[in-house]
């Protein structure tokens, strides 16, 4: 037999490596849990780190109240099959406490108020660990991210004083009040998450799969018409058959239309796609150049 | 399962099962490393739509012309707006044939640093000369280190063969030259290719501009290369990361499993092993995954192994297997050749903690012998510490023990790094070396 690994395996065996030196290095980690594809992925990282025993910490969705209810729908019955102990954290309550303002107009978005929540929730559980499911392929600054993030007790990201990061070798020590955010499939694309998806079988939440809905166009993409989003003048909401390539909020995640309804037509539809996921979906990074950046300094996913 | 896909106007392949090769590419400013990696993914049509949509935008609005292939690689807001790059990106990119990650470092600020940072996980270091100047201290240094960092594959890509003519001698004497350079340092092998990458000869496309070239584009080589054969499958080395105790289920009760990534050796059950600092011995049992048990394993897997006997058995401690005719060192000092990453200098008396596989020790610099001139790789004598960038022979004492091998022997096992414990920055990487005495 060969004994070589394919590069699934291989970048497989690489986030489970960095999921076990975070439980055994750092005291209160946490994994955070969108819904979406990405952290789905992650879940079944960690059950491949840590089973037959439970995983060495909980896991945790910040909830902006906005969120697809499907989504909600699949969170709650994944964390329920896996077994483990889910926290929400909640932008409603941050913004009913008034430690964040609610936006305003037609394109007000909840998706900078997470970093708020984000901090209260690290500083309330006392985490010094946070597994998120960025990628460097998804964007510009994410490219520089080390896989071992750290962040100050402000929680803010400082791209250029990023501790070298040689071998497997990980520096994950904080003190009081800093944290890291650590990304295990930091060197997966878009397309090796929908091949893994395939490979282990994934459920997915349905709003990945084409289905009808109601939507409504804005700066050439769909957007889901909800109570959230306020329409502008000459917007006008149809019926169309969509799939999501990311989840995020309704009023900032476009849809794609499409007709692909299997896992493996959705594969072969990004296997052949010729737009990157966030330039397609993400409203929130169509601002300025440097969007994505400025959101993770302060403390962003 | 596989996934049956056609990607970006590639013909349908399985996608699934190709292989990773990670590679580190560096050149002084202006050899045309953004171009070219630019180049690649452009070719290689892993850039989308609305990437070079963007790239032709931001070209246009600067005056760069139609299209610059090194704003793709363009980063963090100060890059762009000075025109530099700050530190080691990552970028990914697939073909029909492989998985590629590239690790680009930057060459100006900090070089040592982001060289050593980026050899330390490569397969392949990719370098580059500009070829109006020929070999240039960067690329003499950049060459070194993956000599040092043993990084198994060299390619020298002599960038800008449109600004020479295309000319055969040109190309020749640069290689020439580099051969009688790099004369006693080790490099498994490497390989020279003539190319532009702003034309996009041999990079992709073999040019037919420079027929007296045999070889392959760049492309090619990247995805053809052998490079699984680079792991050591005949030592058996495992750092025990997590132990797995699933305490509170019936079904598991006695369920004690070593979890960890094989560093080397292609693992069976049935075999005596040791395990060290403490050298007692005992057999495994079985190698056990979330998906069911495993009949072998090798680099680089994760796995847990399960042993026969129940012995104290914790994070830190490394198994090997018994009877080995090149066994771990276990010893409370050791020799290594430190690259230094702070602007403190490493000086003999320092103290700091030291990161070996999963194991954590502290250590304190007995002395400091001579540093490297990382051009040549000649000593020099040095008695004074090493400086930011600096790399040099240091004797260490441990304030345990610790279970490693020469650093030529395994990169996993024999690589270090060392972290102050007052600011908790990573300052130094470390290569075990066999003892001068
Ligand atoms: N004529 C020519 N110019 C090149 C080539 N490769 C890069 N350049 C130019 O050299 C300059 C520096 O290239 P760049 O990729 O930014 O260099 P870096 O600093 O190494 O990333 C740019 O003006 C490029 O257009 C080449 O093969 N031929």
């Amino acid at each position: 037999m060969s004994h070589e690994l394919s590069h699934l395996d291989a970048l497989e065996a690489e986030a489970i490596h960095i999921m076990r030196e975070v439980a055994a290095e750092l005291e209160r980690p946490v994994l955070l849990f969108s819904g979406g594809k990405d952290s789905i992925v992650l879940l079944r990282l960690a059950e491949k780190a840590f089973r037959p025993a439970r995983f060495p910490f909980p896991v945790m969705h910040v909830d902006t109240g906005h969120n697809f209810p499907e989504v909600i729908e699949f969170r709650d019955r994944l964390v329920e099959q896996v077994g483990e102990r889910l926290i929400v954290a909640s932008v409603q309550e941050s913004i009913d406490k008034g430690r964040a303002v609610e936006e305003t107009g037609p394109r007000a978005s909840r998706n900078r108020l997470q970093t708020v929540t984000l901090l209260d929730a690290i500083a309330e559980h006392q985490f010094d660990a946070a597994f998120g499911g960025a990628r460097r392929d998804e964007e510009r600054a994410r490219a520089k991210e080390r896989i071992f993030s750290f962040r100050d007790d402000f929680g803010q990201w400082d791209p250029k004083a990023q501790r070298p990061e040689l071998w497997q070798l990980y520096n994950g020590r904080v003190r009081k009040g800093e944290h890291v955010r650590v990304f295990p499939i930091s060197n997966w694309t878009e397309l090796d998450v929908w091949q893994y998806i395939e490979r282990e079988r994934l459920e997915l939440p349905t709003i990945y799969f084409a289905h009808e809905r109601p939507v409504f166009a804005r700066d050439g993409m769909l957007y889901a018409a909800s109570d959230f989003v306020q329409l502008q003048d000459g917007e006008e909401v149809f019926t169309e058959t969509v799939r999501y390539r990311t989840v995020g909020d309704m009023t900032c995640t476009g849809a794609v239309a499409s007709t692909a309804a299997t896992l493996e037509t959705v594969v072969a539809e990004i296997a052949a796609t010729d737009i990157t996921e966030r330039g397609q979906t993400r409203a929130d990074d169509r601002v300025t150049e440097a969007a994505m950046e400025d959101r993770k300094r302060e403390g962003y996913f | 399962m596989t996934a049956i896909a056609s990607t970006n106007g590639h013909p349908a392949v399985d996608l699934s099962t190709t292989e990773l090769l990670r590679f580190a590419t560096a050149g002084s400013v202006d050899d045309g490393k953004s171009t070219l990696i630019g180049r690649l993914l452009h070719d290689a049509k892993s850039i989308l739509a609305d990437q070079l949509a963007h790239v032709k935008e931001t070209s246009e609005r600067r005056g760069d012309g139609e299209l610059n292939l090194a704003l793709l690689t363009d980063g963090l807001r100060a890059e762009r707006e000075q025109g530099i790059t700050i530190d080691v990106a990552y970028r990914s990119f697939q073909t029909d044939k492989r998985r590629f990650i590239i690790a680009d470092c930057p060459g100006h600020e900090q070089y040592t640093r982001n060289m050593v940072t980026g050899a330390s996980t490569a397969d392949l270091a990719l370098v580059l000369v500009d070829a109006r100047n020929g070999l240039v201290r960067q690329s003499r240094r950049h060459a070194a280190i993956s000599a040092l960092l043993r990084t198994p594959h060299l390619v020298v890509a002599i960038n800008k063969m449109d600004l020479v003519d295309y000319d055969q001698s040109v190309y020749d004497a640069i290689v020439e030259d580099f051969r009688s350079w790099s004369v006693g340092l080790e490099f498994a092998e490497a390989t020279f290719i003539p190319i532009s990458a702003l034309k996009g000869d041999n990079v992709v496309e073999r040019s037919e501009r420079m027929p007296w070239y045999s070889g392959p584009p760049l492309l090619d080589h990247l995805e053809t290369v052998e490079i699984a054969g680079d792991r050591n499958l005949e030592d058996w080395r495992f750092p025990v990361q997590w132990v797995v105790r699933p305490q509170n289920d019936d079904a598991h009760h006695d369920y004690r499993g070593y979890a960890g990534q094989i560093a080397a050796g292609l693992l069976r059950a049935g075999e005596e092993v040791v395990v060290l600092p403490s050298g007692r011995t005992t057999k495994l049992a079985g190698i056990d995954t979330m998906d069911g048990p495993l009949e072998e394993a090798f680099p680089p897997q994760s796995v847990t192994l399960l042993l026969e006997d129940d012995l104290d058995i914790s994070r830190g401690d490394l198994i090997a297997r018994a009877g080995e005719a090149n066994p771990p060192t276990v010893a409370r000092e050791l020799e290594a050749v430190v690259c230094w990453m702070a602007d403190a200098p490493l000086k003999a008396g320092g103290r700091y903690a030291l990161k070996h596989t999963t194991r954590s020790v502290r250590a304190i610099v007995e002395a400091v012998d001579w540093h490297l001139d990382v051009e040549t790789l000649a000593r020099i004598d040095n008695e004074d510490g090493l400086a930011l960038n600096e790399i040099g022979h240091v004797k260490l004492r441990l304030s345990g023990p610790l279970a490693f091998d020469t650093y030529a022997r395994n990169r996993e096992t024999g690589s270090f790094i060392l972290i102050d414990e007052a600011t908790n920055d990573t300052v130094g990487a470390g290569l075990i070396a066999t003892p001068e005495g």
